[in-house]
């Protein structure tokens, strides 16, 4: 079932010199319990199609220029900021990349668990606390009772990040929304983390939107992936069509470059030159500069998302029409 | 042939953590490199890898001098750092050269890339403020920046072209020694990839040694010759990069290894993994004995009393009592 459907979404942002177009058309669908990773390098509009989704981003610089995103009925881009507040924290929750910059310092760990069941279900304060137990230690937090009363800088990195897992699932919502949720953290602490988002997950039948620049991540979590370049969605595949049957010249260089899997010593495949400035209009293929098998028409000719065989689409004209 | 570089001897950091602001009292010491030994050899490429707080990064200033040891002596082709004199110690200076992780914050902003990179020519007297351009608009093309830019401020280049930069100004002396710290952790993989390769040829082709600093062990693994793992300030496992890697002997290293999600769906989803539980303790108290016992999956009663010896093992060796009983 679909949980949330997101058409042509575009994001710009106005700036003083041009306009820089973040996301440039985007459209997608979450399906309820499915986990959908978004990878791309920096700038290239993952997460602020996120952002977007929950009304996040700044106003002026940012506008959103069209689209539209239906979850359960309500489209998230032109409710009322009303209507976004009860959705937000309740049935969609968002867990940031740095757990130092995402937690209040001034309040203890258990007013910040507690506050969205208090908000959005109105719970008592003895209630709210006894769930924000519950839920810090599903999430992994030890002697969680007695922990509420700690302050943030009490806890490690992994730590406060099991804290934001907490407090973004104390209201059971139908789809969290994790930005690089480990990237902040060591690989130990990392593997730590992807297991339990993974079991709580399953356990509450919960959507997943997962964004992160590790092809690594994406792999070990992810069910369904987009790749996202300059603003756009270059490819769209199963996690194993998109590993095992890589059809987008984009997708192919960053498998290529990553150093794990080459033989040692081995000279890595670079990609020439730099991603384009979004604040000029990109004419043809974003990645055509770049890419090896661009061909005159590539420069040239719009090209958009296209199913190249069941639920693999890719936004690559020489793969549409079979050339490779 | 054993041809050391670098000789590392039995090297303590330790910062003291005090509290209080008027009557301070001395809380105790973060040991954040204890003990070390090790030796780099003339041409390899070392790895050092562990993640944040092993002292992975303290154990390179060390080398660079930039942080005093607490004990233990930096012999540098043969020379105690430690014993020399501040004008002796920045003759040697220009053999012994750094790459810092952050390129945005390691070049000086108002500085234009030919003064970024003339500047230690014109310290170490190796250029004159006449001939430094020519050297200069060498070095950039042999990292791969087009000497054009040669009039640009930092701030107009991107992530991987700043790290080109810094590389050619740690070049710039002729170095024999390069220590790089993370220098590709703040790149995106496509940028990655062109400064690893930029690094694994200046090695190979000027027969340079480099100690490189990593938490990703995919890069270490890929430039380096030997790989040294460290934990809570200690070296626990070392030796060829590729017998470390495919037959890690120490439990640490394997729970390291388990935990690097690879780009491979099926083999990421079938596979074992040796979880760890926990954080890594504090360095302010380390455990007793072995620093890993209390988080290790393997740890008997001994491990927490008895520091664990060196045990070989073909091409490497682990500092684990457990070894010889996972054969």
């Amino acid at each position: 079932m679909t949980l949330l459907t997101v058409e042509n979404l575009r994001t710009f942002f106005h700036t003083r010199n041009g306009v820089v177009r973040a996301v440039d058309g985007v459209s997608f669908a979450v399906d309820t319990g499915e986990t959908l990773g978004i990878v791309g390098e920096s700038g290239s509009g993952k997460s602020v199609t996120c952002y977007s989704l929950l009304g996040l981003i700044p106003s002026p610089p940012g506008r959103i220029e069209s689209g539209a995103a239906l979850f359960e009925g309500v489209d998230l881009l032109r409710c009322t900021e009303a209507a976004l507040r009860s959705i937000r924290g309740k049935r969609i929750s968002m867990i940031f990349q740095d757990p130092m910059t995402a937690l209040n310092p001034y309040m203890t760990v258990g007013q910040q668990v507690m506050e969205p069941a208090m908000v959005h279900e109105r719970c008592t304060s003895e209630d709210a606390r006894a769930r924000a137990v519950d839920v810090l230690s599903s999430a992994g937090i030890q002697d969680a009772a007695v922990r509420l009363n700690d302050y943030p800088h009490q806890f490690s990195g992994g730590m406060r990040q099991r804290v934001m897992i907490a407090m973004a699932l104390i209201t059971r919502p139908a789809l969290l929304i994790a930005d690089e949720p480990t990237t902040a953290l060591d690989v130990t602490v990392q593997s730590q983390i992807l297991d339990l988002i993974r079991s709580v997950q399953q356990e509450m039948r919960m959507a997943m939107i997962l964004v992160t620049h590790n092809l690594g991540v994406i792999a070990r979590t992810c069910d369904r992936v987009l790749v996202m370049y300059a603003g756009r969605i270059l490819e769209s595949a199963s996690v194993r069509d998109l590993f095992y049957e890589t059809r987008h010249p984009y997708t192919r260089a960053l498998m290529s470059a990553m150093p794990s899997v080459h033989a040692k010593g081995e000279t890595l495949y670079a990609i020439p030159g730099m991603p384009p400035d979004l604040s000029r209009e990109i004419v043809g293929c974003p990645f055509a500069a770049r890419c090896a098998h661009a061909v005159e028409r590539c420069r040239r000719e719009e090209v958009s998302l296209q199913e190249v065989s069941p639920g693999h689409a890719t936004a690559c004209l020489r793969v549409q029409a079979g050339e490779l | 042939m054993s041809d050391p570089i670098l000789d590392i001897i039995d090297l303590s950091v330790h910062f003291s953590v005090s509290k209080g602001l008027i009557l301070a009292r001395r809380m105790g010491a973060v040991k954040a490199v204890d003990g070390v030994r090790l030796q780099v050899q003339r041409g390899e490429v070392l790895g050092l890898v562990g993640e944040s707080g092993c002292g992975k990064t303290t154990l390179a200033r060390a080398v660079m001098q930039l942080v005093a040891p607490t004990e233990g002596r930096i012999l540098f082709e043969g020379v105690d750092l430690g014993t020399l004199s501040m004008t002796a110690l920045r003759r040697i200076r220009p053999r012994l050269q750094m790459i810092f992780q952050d390129p945005y914050a390691s070049l000086n902003p108002r500085m234009t890339v030919l003064d970024c990179i003339a500047e230690p020519l014109r310290v170490h007297g190796f250029a004159s403020r006449t001939n430094a351009a020519e050297r200069v608009t060498a070095l950039m093309e042999q990292v791969g920046l087009a000497p054009r830019f040669v009039r640009k401020y930092p701030h107009e280049f991107s992530g991987g072209q700043r790290q080109r930069i810094a590389i050619a100004r740690a070049l710039a002396l002729g170095p024999r020694l390069i220590v790089a710290d993370e220098p590709v952790s703040a790149l995106d993989v496509s940028v990655q990839a062109q400064i690893l390769n930029l690094l694994g040829g200046l090695c190979k082709d000027r027969a340079l040694t480099m100690i490189l600093v990593s938490h990703d062990l995919a890069v270490v693994r890929h430039l380096s010759h030997r790989i040294a793992v460290m934990y809570l300030g200690k070296i626990v496992e070392i030796g060829d990069a590729e017998s470390v890697f495919n037959n890690p002997l120490h439990p640490y290293t394997q729970a390291l290894l388990s935990a690097i999600p690879w780009p491979d769906p099926d083999h990421e989803r079938a596979r074992a993994r040796t979880l760890l539980h926990d954080d890594p303790p504090s360095p302010l108290n380390p455990p007793s004995g072995c620093p890993f016992h209390p988080r290790c999956p393997i740890a008997g009663p001994e491990c927490s009393r008895t520091i664990p010896p060196w045990v070989e093992r073909g091409p490497h060796k682990a500092a684990c009592l457990k070894v010889k009983r996972l054969r």
